[in-house]
């Protein structure tokens, strides 16, 4: 065991990880941030999608120790500290752009990956941008019009089927 | 999986003397080898990460007009600065996903060259130089057939020099589940000749369809791309029968000569 240090959400955390602890696993289960969800544990659905200096990572195929020192953002630090969703969120409320919401975190977290490096993407660019992050219930229109709608542009001539 | 001792470098050095440890493993972005060692179809005694050492990481163009990627450089950074090869980094930007491509590096892939990865093509197409801290090793002597190199043990790449081919083009036929190339074929055409190297096709891993070479170094268009190989030595299995791939690289080598325009 060594001591691993990550400023998560905007606060500095620590705790002991093993050589093989992966950083879904301290986030869930040492620092009790289990907002980051797993799913597949094999790098392919993107529930555990979280920001590793900005980046976006999943955090199933990622090492603890590789984040020690690391600015960590989780779904945990997207809402205001009064429980007020972000933009995204609330643009995920709004269009119906989740059903059992288990993806849901990895799925904002890519949004707002994607929206920083490119504020208004086109439907195409959303849908490739998802390609990481899988949803079993709603068919993605509506988490695509979300993301759209999120980007401050017109979600009216979103594909409906 | 099996626990095993984490340790991140600063500099190639005490990267290459942190894996003289017996069962010592090099680590790059782990989107291959932590799930491999989730499966535990490895159990390194010590993983040695190589993503602090600044020295390897990044994209440059050399005096002789090579694109030059450190070996840590993530496919991210690949397809956002390898701009003076369009082809290369068309190809980083559609390796996985995002996420995948905030990770990976480049040197990782080379070093795993898993038989259905796309950075084996387009080094071995380009004639690029793997440069690692003992040695350079031309592309056509580095691969070594299904996940074979020509690395030693402990051998670590710092950096890959790409000559800039006149055109290039890769066409990748996706594997939908995994995003791995089902096939992937790179055309890379030089003044002096052409290049084509097939990946996701032979169990041998990537190879050059001389062929296709010929024939393209004497009519580069995709009129003049002869007919598929032999399934003989393609892979068979639950996503495409040897036949199949052997069928997809004439396809997408019309594709990628034609898309070089």
């Amino acid at each position: 065991m060594s001591q691993v240090t990550m400023t998560v959400n905007g606060k500095e955390m620590s705790g002991d990880a093993e050589g093989r602890t992966l950083l879904s696993q301290f986030l869930r289960e040492t620092l009790n941030l289990t907002g980051t969800h797993v799913g597949c544990d094999t790098s392919q659905c993107g529930a555990c999608v979280v920001h590793v200096n900005g980046q976006a990572v999943k955090s199933c195929t990622m090492l603890a120790m590789e984040a020690d020192g690391a600015e960590v953002e989780t779904i945990e630090g997207q809402a205001a500290p009064d429980g007020t969703l972000n933009t995204i969120q609330q643009a995920f409320q709004d269009h119906h752009g989740l059903q059992c919401g288990f993806c849901t975190p990895g799925m904002v977290m890519s949004a707002a990956a994607l929206l920083k490096e490119n504020p208004k993407p086109s439907e195409a660019e959303i849908r490739d941008y998802l390609e990481g992050n899988i949803c079993r219930c709603t068919g993605y229109h509506n988490i695509v019009k979300a993301i759209m709608a999120a980007s401050g542009q017109d979600v009216s001539a979103i594909a409906a089927e | 999986m099996y626990n095993f001792d984490f340790e991140k470098p600063t500099s190639v050095a005490d990267a290459v003397a942190a894996l003289a440890g017996e069962d010592a493993q090099a680590l790059g972005g782990g989107q291959t080898l932590i799930p491999t060692l989730k499966q535990r179809l490895a159990s390194p005694s010590k993983l040695v990460s190589l993503a602090g050492i600044a020295d390897i990481k990044g994209v440059c163009m050399s005096d002789d007009g090579q694109v030059c990627v450190g070996g840590a450089t993530v496919h991210a950074d690949v397809a956002a600065n390898a701009g003076s090869y369009p082809a290369l980094a068309a190809l980083a930007c559609n390796i996985g996903d995002p996420a995948v491509r905030a990770r990976g590096t480049i040197g990782g892939s080379l070093a795993n060259n898993d038989p259905s990865a796309c950075y084996p093509s387009a080094a071995l197409a380009s004639g690029a130089t793997i440069v690692t801290n003992a040695r350079e090793i031309a592309a056509d002597d580095y691969f070594q057939g299904m996940f074979a190199t020509a690395l030693d043990e402990g051998e670590i790449i710092t950096e890959v020099r790409f000559p800039v081919p006149e055109a290039a083009n890769y066409q990748k036929f996706e594997q939908p589940a995994s995003r791995f190339a089902l096939v992937g074929v790179f055309v890379a055409r030089f003044a002096d000749g052409v290049r084509v190297a097939v990946t996701g096709a032979s169990e041998e891993g990537v190879f050059r369809w001389s062929a296709a070479e010929e024939a393209l170094s004497g009519n580069f268009s995709a009129d003049a791309v002869p007919a598929a190989p032999g399934a003989d030595g393609m892979i068979s299995d639950l996503h495409g029968t040897a036949a199949y791939r052997a069928h997809l690289i004439a396809v997408l080598t019309k594709r990628a000569v034609a898309a070089c325009g």
